[in-house]
């Protein structure tokens, strides 16, 4: 019997602090789909806002698949050897390597931004395009990919496949095109979904670098938080989780596609 | 015969060895270089720079910004009420979702997996958004408003407090907490509690001696996550849009408002150091967390 | 101090979630005091009856759990003074030696004198004196299992349960500390129920043995029984290694032709085969023998030596010979079985109960 008491009532905390989790989002997606927040459901249903957002915001949301995009070639070219290196280095070496790589995550993205304008703020052209606020996202998202890649190598026993692969005469290219590339693709995958992901969700870093031609979703966003009615706030952040949604449910399924089942 | 032939072959083979490993190293240093030099280039230099600027001259005081910062009052209270209500969320976050996670994992009932999924997902959102959804439940046509003018007569808001930074940050945080509660549990030895319970452990019991040692580590490790989560949050703090005392806003408000660059900079540092020595803790506590900022 | 107490199992069947019937209907009884050992190969469901006495698993409704004459389908596992020892030792690494074996008794509110003086006589009994203090990661596995016993043994428990407690440790520690909890069984006359894939581990251990085949026993014996009198052709098989012989034609006298020769065997009846185990089988002169065959494999295995032979008629037997002798492949060789050794199951087909 107490047994029972005991499982209705953590399931009944656990449903509050699920409420908790879901019903501002519900109560946003609901403002944006209705005529008039402040009268109701009784106004009627609208996709007015949704097309009002996309009038006024539509090319932030090109602009912020541009860059996950471009930082997503950036980091997969630069990250996936950069693991590699890794894996074949010493290990303090290693180890001392992936905390430098770590560092513009570990620092707030404010402090990484002031630190690239008080250097490249100055050149005009630069800081004016969309490469500068790039730069950002490729320092803010390497290090997931570096990891997701690094630890996928690291259980597929990667250099005793390299191994093998030399013993039958591989060369070093062909054994990282043959050998290394195809062994990690789960980790290539689940990094990318986690740059793309957090590229287009990033804030702090662009906000700071972006300028009036090249702003981001998210600066989209706070924008219109700050100066639109509450159903245009609304239906932007609609769009914005129609976007990442899909994104979290593919980071979800790789995830158990390349995790390690005990 | 053999004695003869060892010689060559062995020294033969030690050179090509060699060669092989001379090869091998400048392999994995190539693989290294592009992104040793973006982070080189883009990061340390300008970061570099930023410890610099930090002790310059502080526009308003006219002493080093380090200085500055260390011995006024306007900004040590900022660093006090960052820090504390780091902590709080942290704690908080812990606590609750702890709980929540713990139980969902050692769970199985239909529409468990749904629960799970929308704990979770919010771990994406932005700050920004956010931000925006606390104004949803405590702004001023927020849900609580609505609730209490119908109940009472006049709007309840917080959005645009201290505790309104405190629940926009106890929501971002409680996503991180659960997962990695869920994944520690998973990997917690199920036969310790069976032991402890065939011992004559009672619920609690086995909670007290044998689960909350067993997950402490991925429990502090996480609770680190989210104190280094808060102090840095820009875009929640940004999206409420106050002048409340928070580091983050301090730093950005000194360097639109005043162009004081010097504090700016300082200040950025010493968040930095905050943030970066907590998720290092948190690293050390658990190999796998990593923790980004919102 | 708690008594040993029997076990009964009445209809205790366990399905889990999906459909999947780990265990079907199922009753079993262990005497108090007596070693009962489960035996069976990966997945037959000996851990589910384990868990199911021990009460961390539920029988489906309608089976019943006792412990002597007491019902206890309803305790929890807290609430059964049962001890358990697992396979990968479950001890509480946040605590040290001394602190794990007396978790039971400081749960039991046990006076400090009284939780020390246990202490102290377990750790003699599984011979760890000194080592009270020292921190669970510093010990070896045998250490590590041993701390597991002494913690189990502490709380004086009305059953003990083990599952393969030895899997995880290598085979010199295995045979080792075998003997030693099979001395320590008998010394504390505790009901124990054993639960291993080993064979070795069941005959030296087990008063009786359970032998389990997917979710029901196969055959319930002594350990001289199940070897001798197997129930079925899946016991004899699982027991040891076991010869077959088809039958090719059966005399009224007891004479049964089989491939390579004739045998005789007046205690079996109908049979459509006969079994024997490789070691009873002897080697006699060709003229004597009641089978001949060829030598088509011999392999030196140190203590024994041994040989397939073929029989014709694709029959292959194994036989165990001393191995001071040569037993050069492709050569005749004459076979002779006695009467005794030759078996056939007791039950045919499957038998819920010996
Ligand atoms: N919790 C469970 N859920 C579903 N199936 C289970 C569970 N536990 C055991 N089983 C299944 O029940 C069968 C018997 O398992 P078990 O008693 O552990 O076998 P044994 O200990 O003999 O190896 C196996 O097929 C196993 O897969
Ligand atoms: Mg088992």
């Amino acid at each position: 019997m107490s047994q029972r008491l005991r499982f209705s009532l953590q399931l009944g905390f656990t449903l509050l602090v699920c409420l908790f989790m879901i019903v501002p989002i519900a109560m946003s997606v609901m403002a944006g789909l209705t005529e008039n927040y402040f009268q109701g459901l009784q106004s009627g249903l609208t996709l007015r806002w949704v097309s009002e957002v996309w009038a006024l915001y539509s090319d932030t949301i090109w602009l912020s698949i541009k860059l996950a995009m471009a930082c997503l070639v950036i980091t997969t070219l630069i990250g996936v050897p950069a693991a590699y290196g890794l894996l074949r280095s010493r290990h303090r070496i290693a180890h001392a390597i992936e905390e430098l790589l770590l560092l513009p995550v570990a620092v707030p993205g404010l402090a990484t931004a002031l630190a690239l304008l008080l250097v490249y703020g100055s050149y005009r052209e630069f800081r004016a395009s969309w490469l500068f606020i790039l730069i950002g996202h490729v320092l803010f998202t390497l290090p997931f990919m570096v990891r997701a890649v690094h630890s996928v190598m690291h259980t597929a026993r990667l250099p005793l496949l390299e191994e093998a692969a030399s013993s039958l005469g591989a060369s070093p290219w062909q054994r990282f095109f043959g050998v290394v590339v195809p062994n990690c693709a789960s980790g290539i995958l689940a990094g990318a979904l986690m740059v793309v992901t957090l590229s287009i969700g990033e804030f702090n870093i662009t906000w700071m670098l972006h300028t009036p031609l090249t702003k981001t979703l998210p600066v989209g966003l706070a924008d219109s938080y700050a100066s639109m009615r509450l159903e245009v706030g609304s239906a932007y952040t609609l769009v914005f989780l129609l976007m990442i949604v899909p994104l979290l449910v593919m980071i979800q399924w790789a995830g158990k596609l390349t995790g390690p089942r005990r | 015969m053999s004695a003869t032939l060892k010689q060559p072959f062995g020294a033969a083979f030690f050179d090509r060895h060699r060669c092989a490993s001379h090869r091998a190293k400048l392999t994995t240093l190539i693989a290294l270089v592009p992104a040793l030099t973006l982070f080189a280039a883009f990061w340390l230099l300008p970061f570099s720079r930023l410890l610099l600027m930090g002790a310059e001259a502080d526009r308003s005081s006219g002493v080093s910004a380090y200085l500055t910062l260390l011995t006024h009052r306007q900004y040590l209270i900022s660093l006090a009420t960052t820090v504390t209500l780091s902590l709080a969320v942290s704690v908080a976050a812990v606590a609750i979702a702890g709980f929540a996670g713990f139980f969902l994992a050692r769970h199985r009932f239909a529409g468990q997996s749904l629960l799970v999924a929308i704990l979770t997902f919010p771990l994406a959102f932005p700050g920004v958004v956010v931000g925006f959804l606390v104004i949803m439940l405590g702004g001023r046509q927020g849900a609580l408003a609505q609730t209490s003018l119908w109940l009472f007569g006049e709007r309840w808001v917080f959005a645009y407090s201290l505790f309104g930074l405190f629940i926009g940050y106890l929501y971002f945080s409680i996503p991180r907490v659960i997962t990695t509660v869920m994944a520690a549990c998973d990997n917690l030895d199920q036969s310790l509690e069976e032991a402890a319970r065939s011992l004559g452990a009672s619920h609690w019991r086995v909670m007290r001696d044998v689960i909350i040692p067993g997950i402490a580590p991925a429990l502090l490790s996480t609770g680190a996550i989210c104190f280094a989560t808060s102090m840095g949050a820009f875009g929640t703090a940004f999206t409420l849009g106050t002048r409340l005392p928070i580091l983050p806003l301090n730093i950005y408000g000194e360097f639109t408002n005043y162009a004081n660059f010097a504090m700016a900079a300082a200040l950025s540092v010493v968040l930095g150091l905050i943030t970066w020595a907590a998720l290092a803790l948190a690293r050390k506590l658990a190999s796998n967390a990593l923790g980004a900022s919102v | 101090m708690s008594q040993s107490s029997s076990i009964t199992l009445t209809q205790c069947s366990r399905t889990f979630a999906g459909g999947h019937v780990a265990l079907k209907p199922l009753d079993l009884h262990v005497e108090a005091g007596e070693t009962l050992v489960l035996l069976g190969p990966s997945g037959c469901g000996k851990t589910t009856t384990l868990r199911i006495i021990s009460g961390l698993e539920r029988p489906d409704p309608g089976g019943r759990v006792h412990f002597g004459e007491r019902d206890v389908t309803a305790l929890p596992i807290e609430k059964r003074d049962v001890g358990m020892v697992f396979q990968n030792y479950a001890l509480f690494p946040n605590m040290n030696v001394a602190d794990n074996i007396t978790y039971g008794l400081r749960i039991q509110k046990l006076s400090r004198a009284e939780i020390d003086r246990r202490l102290a006589e377990v750790l003699e009994m599984v011979d760890l004196k000194g080592y009270a203090e020292r921190s669970i990661a510093a010990l070896s596995g045998g250490q590590k299992q041993r701390v597991a016993l002494a913690r189990a043994i502490a709380v004086r428990p009305r059953v003990l349960l083990f599952d393969e407690p030895l899997a995880a440790l290598d085979a010199k520690l295995r045979d080792r500390l075998r003997l030693e909890i099979g001395a320590l069984l008998r010394e504390l006359g505790i009901t124990a129920v054993y639960v291993t894939h080993d064979q070795d581990e069941a005959m030296a251990l087990g008063d009786r043995i359970a032998v389990m085949q997917a979710g029901r026993i196969a055959q319930l014996g002594t350990p001289r029984e199940i070897y001798h009198q197997p129930a079925n052709a899946f016991v004899a098989d699982f027991i040891g290694a076991v010869n077959r012989l088809e039958v090719q034609t059966q005399a009224a006298d007891g004479t049964f032709c089989v491939p390579g020769g004739t045998l005789r065997a007046p205690h079996l009846a109908k049979a459509a085969t006969l079994y024997c185990r490789p070691e009873d089988i002897q080697v006699v002169p060709i003229e004597k023998a009641q089978l001949k065959g060829r030598i088509i494999e011999s392999v030196f295995l140190g203590q024994a030596q041994q040989l397939a032979v073929d029989t014709g008629n694709d029959t292959t037997l194994s036989v165990r010979v001393s191995s001071r002798r040569e037993w050069p492949a492709g050569s005749e060789i004459g076979l002779m079985i006695p009467e005794q050794a030759l078996f056939q199951p007791t039950a045919p087909g499957a038998r819920a109960h010996g």
